[in-house]
């Protein structure tokens, strides 16, 4: 197996983009990505291109040959790949396994999803398609939904406390501020959205115990990588090239009902060993790391089954500070899903990109994690049942 | 302009005695204070310059709703309508939204436009919650008339008002289905929706009046629209 690099990266800024097709927006990052790559016009071998719902949303399928078409990279081979909110990740990995075996050199990555195209309660059924079709859907069950049952059963198993839920919640939209990709960049504070007597109606309850500012935003989005054999990445930059050093995945239960402990995501603590036994890197290694947090309570519940944390302390780690730029281990400096935004179909890839952002040292002083070496994303589909992670490296 | 007051006074609505809305401040979820106030009829020049950009964008239907609002309060301005009132949300002074409507006769109001400029931080929502709270609570009417000519609107007051279809009953703002919010309804929704703190620290309240400010074309669009499309 060859080791690969990622030579590339793209994205577009995240948001409402009424103005832009879904191919429109792959097509953006995608550029992106091959203008940084110094692709030039040697075109890619392989495309896998990220989405959930062109399907159900747009009436529209096949992006990935219809990308292919649209960039004029004929007669690139062309996949699709449809994981839930984990398809980006899932994307990568299978270029990654494309370009490790030797089969293809050159293969452009994009994930993009355009959700806004439909109002906000349209938007969350389609997201809740990834429950059980007979056991959960039938029943009104949402991810939101999922996501507060989730967070009460942590609060009464590790005593997980609603000021450490508001600590990431203020953090990632603190960062999103600092970040020209984010959808929502906007500063909230513990008055607005606790303290103050108006707080109640800035910040209602979504998902008891979940509020309004718990929860990620709608998006429109893309973003895409290059990935080829580290020994030819020279071929085509000058850029720091970013090692793809190990991946895991791993699928749990559909159902959350059918969990020993539904507060156990063992698909991510298996995902993440598998990475880091790759790597062989650990945790303590890593120093930059992006998490799934399409709900304040996922950075908190990840950060743990990831192993940056025992269980029961992410959440204290993210009240003390220890989780953010200048922390211990900083998590989610992009401002996460909860302000970059998470067009479900990008947010893997746009995971990478910024970690590779970061690797690369070429972000400014206020959101770069000073000397970055190791980077860690995990892009979490369904409420746990599939999950992908990567340990990226920085290659001199 | 010059008048004929002669003719002016046939031509000038006659006026409902109406309550005044006591301001009240918000505080936003980035902790910045909004002041909520009614505006006077002689700051309409200046909330016009802040409605005037709003009508270029088509954004959620922002150019509708603008040149609808701009011709309410110019016909406030020129007392052509009836019983209107406008309130204004303020934030260091500047506008950040407006609100209008008016009295249909003692028991029934109208709810006109609301328009929120600086997004994301439920202005909008703050601004018509301060609305029904100016018709029910104020001025002691018994039901509000609402429709909605955007979909953002739709959901924020019909669904999250839990608003009764008015089935045959024609809103003054045109063929669109009317909705009503009752005594009972907006009680219901009160302690959900309605936001703010009375009195207004007098510093604020007096800042608030003394600086009524716009800020310039670009930033409103800005504010509204938030990403432009076709961006790489």
């Amino acid at each position: 197996m060859r080791d690969v690099a990622i030579i590339g990266v793209g994205m577009i800024p995240f948001g409402r983009r009424d103005e832009d097709t879904l191919l429109d927006m792959l097509a953006y990052a995608s550029l992106n990505a091959l203008d940084d790559a110094g692709m030039g016009d040697k075109g890619v071998d392989a495309v896998y291109v990220a989405n959930m719902g062109a399907g159900i949303l747009q009436h529209q399928t096949s992006v990935a040959s219809a990308l292919v078409d649209r960039l004029s990279l004929l007669p690139a081979a062309a996949d699709a790949v449809e994981n839930g909110p984990a398809s980006g990740a899932s994307a990568i990995k299978n270029g990654l396994l494309a370009v490790a075996s030797g089969y293809y050199d050159t293969v452009l990555v994009a994930g993009g999803e355009k959700m806004r195209e439909v109002v906000g309660w349209k938007a969350t059924d389609f997201v809740a398609t990834m429950t059980h079709p007979e056991v959960e859907y039938p029943y009104g069950i949402t991810l939101p939904g999922m996501a507060g049952m989730f967070t009460r059963l942590y609060m009464e198993k590790y005593g997980l406390t609603r000021d450490q839920l508001i600590a990431v919640a203020i953090k990632n939209q603190k960062m999103g501020t600092l970040n020209p990709y984010a959808h929502v960049k906007m500063i909230i504070t513990r008055e607005g959205i606790v303290e103050s007597p108006d707080a109640a109606v800035n910040n209602p309850v979504a998902a008891d115990p979940l509020h309004f500012y718990d929860m990620c935003p709608v998006s429109d989005g893309a973003a895409a990588v290059i990935l080829c054999p580290l020994e030819k990445a020279q071929e085509f930059t000058q850029n720091v090239p970013v090692v793809i050093a190990g991946f895991g995945q791993a699928t749990d239960t559909h159902t959350l009902q059918e969990r020993d402990d539904p507060t156990n995501l063992k698909a991510v603590t298996l995902a993440s060993e598998q990475a880091f036994n790759m790597a062989g890197l650990k945790p303590k290694d890593v120093d930059v790391a992006e998490l799934h947090d399409a709900f304040t309570i996922l950075e908190i519940a990840e950060s743990e089954h990831a192993g940056f944390f025992k269980k029961g302390e992410g959440g204290i780690a993210a009240e003390n500070g220890e989780t953010s730029l200048k922390g211990k281990i900083p998590i989610n400096v992009s401002g996460g899903l909860k302000s970059r935004g998470h067009p479900v179909g990008a947010t893997g890839v746009a995971q990478v990109v910024e970690i590779v952002f970061q690797l690369r040292h070429q972000l400014d002083e206020a959101r770069q994690v000073k000397d970055a070496q190791v980077g860690f994303t995990l892009n979490f589909g369904g409420f746990g049942n599939n999950v992908v992670a990567f340990v990226l490296r920085r290659s001199e | 302009m010059t008048l004929d007051m002669e003719l002016e006074s046939v031509l000038r609505a006659p006026a409902l005695e109406m309550a005044e809305y006591p301001a009240k401040v918000i505080t936003l979820a980035n902790s910045k204070k909004m002041v909520v106030r009614q505006a006077k009829r002689t700051e309409v020049p200046i909330l016009l310059d802040a409605v005037r950009p709003t009508m270029k964008i088509e954004r959620d239907f922002y150019d509708i709703v603008g040149a609808r609002l701009y011709a309410e309060l110019l016909g406030w301005y020129r007392y052509r309508v009836r019983n209107e009132y406008c309130l204004v949300g303020q934030i260091d002074g500047y506008v950040v939204g407006i609100v209008n409507g008016r009295m249909v006769d003692e028991d029934i109001g109208i709810s006109y436009h609301t328009i929120a400029i600086d997004r994301g931080l439920k202005v909008g929502a703050h601004l018509f919650a301060a609305k029904m709270e100016h018709h029910i609570e104020y001025l002691g009417q018994d039901e509000v008339w609402i429709t909605a000519e955007s979909p953002i609107g739709f959901r924020r007051w019909m669904i999250e008002y839990n608003l009764i279809k008015q089935t045959g009953v024609q809103h003054e703002l045109g063929g669109a289905t009317s909705y009503k919010l009752t005594r009972q309804l907006y009680f219901n929704s009160k302690s959900r929706l309605v936001a703010g703190e009375r009195p207004v620290p007098e510093i604020l309240l007096n800042f608030a009046h003394e600086n009524l400010l716009v800020a310039d074309e670009e930033t409103i669009q800005e504010k509204i629209c938030g990403t432009i499309g076709g961006q790489r």
